[in-house]
């Protein structure tokens, strides 16, 4: 196998994927307060973005996967978005 | 091209071999959608318990095995990385390393297992295991005791994934020993692919659900 | 819709769908989508008629107000089988798996499915799922309904809870296969030419529900894997011993089971859309408007679902967010309505069964979807929640909305279907009779409601008698209704008139080909060259259009 340029780009992921896996763990000692809970999701997130966009090449030109790929983050963030309308409410306006 | 490869031809409903390999990954990409939502059921329990008993969470959460989940995410990002190798491979029509990088694949998934089922045990020494044995250290029992009904349920349900994973990346590497890929026609591997590498990306939100929180005091 | 190559009607060189092979593995091991409908058919006509048994009995026992018929345990088994045999056993699935599977590739120029297999596999689940939960619902039962609410289903009923929600969970895969199959289908495997905005209205509705189906059912999966967890533990998710939210479970469910309302009646419109285009001779008014409005409602049918919990104690600021998105579902909904109207406006109208059932479905689905304002209002709700007002609002959507027109459906493919004309009176007579008993049946549920007849219950104050026993027996000109199209269409069968490729002059690639069609559909793959509903103008025609209808 020759070393061409998506290997290169492959690998380069991968390093990038476990620096932040670094990083997540150290911050978790970290004292940074109430960020500690969106921290982790953040980085979380840039993951996912690197692993689909590059392992799951949805890089390049728009296409019907990204229509989907993008479905099911839209929909997850109605079920978690409209659920937690009643979470982050129910205390002070019950009904 | 062997004769197999001769005779590969599309099935009766598709115009050509493009177009059957790109409605197979179409087919992936919209149940991988529909595995968003399974998950993101428990996803949103998650959410909802966190915003009532923040304090216990992070309670409960201190007491899970970080350097395993850890190790974990490490192991599977990089059998993400194998599993590209091995489609790579397939593109550029090398027999070989499709094998050893599929069965990379499957031994870097294995190792999560185990790694995986070494963590439960610690867990039940720990006494943080609903049912069979929890006596939690600090924090609100019940609330504790949710934490740890999430965390058992998301990483069983992943391990199900994962070891359905393992036997579709280990078939793929029989067929790809017999020369099922060498003419050029891989989609059955790159939905493989599609699949691992989903896998991978809910651990990697799991890992942030779980183990990070509630260390930094 | 204007086809550019000519597709022989009669070849007599290929054999159709139902000659192609003989013998039970024919069926059993077929890929061929219209032979999976046809089997869709026999599943789900047969668990109709199980849950219809189940809502004979109830209505049997609410002729007394001492509702002597059957034990108070009995009822809640009747009711609990009556809704999950319905819901997941015949609404979801009626129209999409049967006409759906038949006609979504017919209608776009295509050979089949994208994944034959796993169509076939979807109607194994189905059937798998079925059967276990016919099973145990007659053994035993369940007393939960069919919402399985938490902590009764977890932790009190004394039921086959565990199999039953296990049933549903196989089903719901099945669902997914085949909406997964059928996006895919509509993405990849359109007719040269066949571009979205000449798509038939039934194929988007088709889409729009399959995106509901794929994106909706793995959180039910997910919610009822929970409920079965805490059960079988004893403890869970949502247990409020431990400090869980039961709520969270509604929360959970309806994210489902709301946008299940959309699966349900999202079909139906397409159907209709056809029918009203074919039978006013017109193309359907603002075709683009009811397309998008197919989609949206499939999406907004996500962002409404909290309005089944107004008063279970969720949080009023959260009640009023839901209350305000299910009054925005209704702006697309009456769009249909309208423009459905408008495309009889000045059409060549004629009343074949169809027709009227499709007209039936017009009305009734506009009756169910204005009391749905009226329960989506949180002050009314919280008089009517859980009465039988909510029952007769959705009961006027699934039953009178979603079986009108999958009636309306059948009878106007069963000639490409089955290559026979059905006997045209009697279908009228059978759709009068489905208005007519649906009206007397369901009408009279909207007064008890209002005055307070709470759901749920075997047993009433003597003063609700009046409208019990006028809706009893609405049910049973209904029954006749729902008995009488098996009898005609079963003797169309073996006697009917042999139908020809086009018996009334509809557009549609369908209707391009022989009746009933070719194994793989198409003699030659279609050319699609203009927008569908080319019906000739009516104001250009001196005269009725001839050879509308053939001669029975």
């Amino acid at each position: 196998m020759k070393l061409g340029g998506q290997i290169v780009t492959f690998v380069i992921a991968w390093a990038v994927l476990l620096l932040l896996l670094g990083i997540n763990v150290l911050l978790a000692y970290q004292p940074i307060g109430g960020l500690h809970g969106f921290v982790p999701i953040g980085i979380a997130a840039t993951q996912a973005f690197i692993i689909m966009a590059i392992f799951m090449k949805l890089r390049g030109r728009p296409s019907l996967k990204w229509v989907f790929a993008g479905a099911g983050f839209f929909w997850l963030m109605i079920l978690l978005g409209l659920s937690s309308t009643d979470y982050m409410t129910r205390a002070a306006w019950p009904l | 091209m062997s004769q197999r490869a001769a005779a590969l031809k599309p099935e009766m409903q598709y115009a050509d071999l493009a177009q059957q390999g790109e409605t197979a990954q179409l087919g992936m990409w919209i149940f991988l959608a529909t595995e968003v939502l399974f998950f993101g059921g428990m996803m949103a329990a998650y959410l909802a318990y966190r915003m009532t008993y923040n304090a216990d969470f992070d309670a409960a959460a201190k007491e899970s095995v970080i350097w395993i989940g850890s190790v974990n995410t490490a192991v599977l990002v990089t059998s993400s990385l194998t599993m590209v190798m091995a489609i790579h491979a397939a593109a550029e029509r090398e027999r070989q390393p499709i094998v050893y990088f599929l069965l990379a694949t499957a031994a870097l998934g294995l190792i999560f297992l185990g790694l995986k089922g070494y963590e439960y045990v610690e867990d039940y020494n720990d006494a943080v295991v609903p049912v069979l044995n929890f006596h939690p250290k600090e924090g609100n029992p019940g609330a504790v005791e949710l934490f740890w009904l999430f965390y058992f349920y998301a990483t069983l349900l992943h391990a199900v994934h994962l070891t359905i994973g393992i036997i579709l990346v280990f078939f793929m590497a029989v067929r790809a020993k017999r020369g099922a890929f060498d003419a050029g026609y891989y989609a059955p591997l790159e939905v493989v692919g599609l699949y691992w590498s989903f896998v991978d990306t809910v651990w990697v939100f799991l890992f942030a659900l779980i183990y990070p929180i509630g260390r930094s005091g | 819709m204007t086809v550019t190559t000519f597709i022989p009607a009669k070849s007599t060189a290929v054999k159709n769908y139902l000659t192609a092979g003989f013998g039970i593995r024919s069926w059993l091991l077929t890929t061929d989508h219209k032979r999976i409908g046809l089997m869709f058919f026999g599943s789900v006509t047969f668990f109709f008629f199980i849950g219809g048994a189940a809502a004979t009995l109830i209505r049997l026992d609410l002729l007394d107000p001492a509702g002597r018929l059957v034990q108070p345990d009995m009822y809640n088994r009747l009711f609990t089988m009556h809704g999950v045999v319905m819901v997941w056993f015949f609404l979801i699935p009626s129209i999409p798996t049967t006409l759906g599977n038949f006609f979504l590739p017919l209608m776009i120029g295509a050979k089949d499915l994208a994944f034959p297999r796993l169509n076939l596999l979807s109607w194994y689940l189905f059937n798998a799922s079925g059967i276990l939960a016919v099973y145990f619902l007659l053994v035993g039962g369940v007393d939960t309904g069919w919402t399985f609410y938490t902590p009764l289903s977890s932790q009190y009923a004394t039921g086959h809870v565990l199999p039953a929600a296990m049933a549903v969970f196989v089903n719901g895969f099945s669902s997914i296969l085949t909406g997964l199959n059928f996006i895919v289908t509509t993405h990849r495997l359109r007719a040269p030419g066949m571009t979205w905005f000449r798509l038939p209205l039934f194929v988007w509705a088709i889409y729009a529900t399959s995106l509901v189906m794929v994106l909706a059912t793995p959180v039910l999966a997910m919610t009822l894997a929970l409920m079965s967890m805490e059960r079988f533990l004893g403890i869970g998710l949502f247990d409020p011993a431990i400090g869980g939210d039961p709520l969270l479970f509604q929360h959970l469910f309806w994210f489902y089971s709301h946008p299940a309302v959309y699966i349900m009646i999202l079909p139906a419109m397409g159907v209709v859309s056809e029918v009203i285009a074919c039978y006013a001779r017109k193309p359907v008014f603002g075709y683009r408007g009811m397309a998008y409005a197919l989609m949206s409602i499939a999406v907004i049918g996500f962002f409404v679902w909290g309005h089944h919990m107004f008063v279970t104690g969720m949080s009023l600021y959260s009640g009023v967010v839901f209350s305000f998105m299910s009054f925005i579902v209704a702006v697309p909904s009456a769009i249909k309505v309208f423009n459905w109207i408008a495309t009889l406006h000045k059409g060549w109208i004629t009343f074949d069964a169809p027709m009227l059932y499709a007209l039936g479905f017009v009305g009734l689905f506009t009756t169910g979807g204005v009391t749905g304002l009226v329960v989506a209002t949180l002050a009314a709700d919280v008089h009517l929640h859980d009465t039988y007002f909510v029952i007769a609002h959705f009961h006027f959507i699934m039953v009178g909305g979603t079986v009108s027109a999958y009636f309306a459906g059948l009878h106007y493919w069963w000639p490409k279907i089955t290559g026979r004309l059905y006997p045209e009176m009697w279908a009228r007579l059978a759709a009068i009779l489905t208005f007519t008993g649906f009206n007397f049946t369901f009408f009279p549920q909207f007064i008890l409601g209002y005055l307070g007849m709470p759901r749920r219950y075997h047993a009433y104050p003597p003063e609700f008698q009046v409208w019990n026993v006028l809706s009893s027996a609405g049910a049973s000109i209904l029954a006749i209704a729902y008995i009488l199209p098996l009898a005609y269409l079963g003797w169309s069968l073996l006697y009917g008139k042999r139908a020809g490729s086009n018996p009334w002059h509809a557009t549609g690639l369908e209707w391009m080909t022989s009746s009933p069609p070719p194994e793989h559909n198409f003699v030659r793959t279609p050319v699609v060259t203009s927008a569908p509903y080319a019906y000739p103008d009516p104001e250009t025609l001196a005269d009725e259009p001839a050879g509308r209808r053939p001669q029975a």
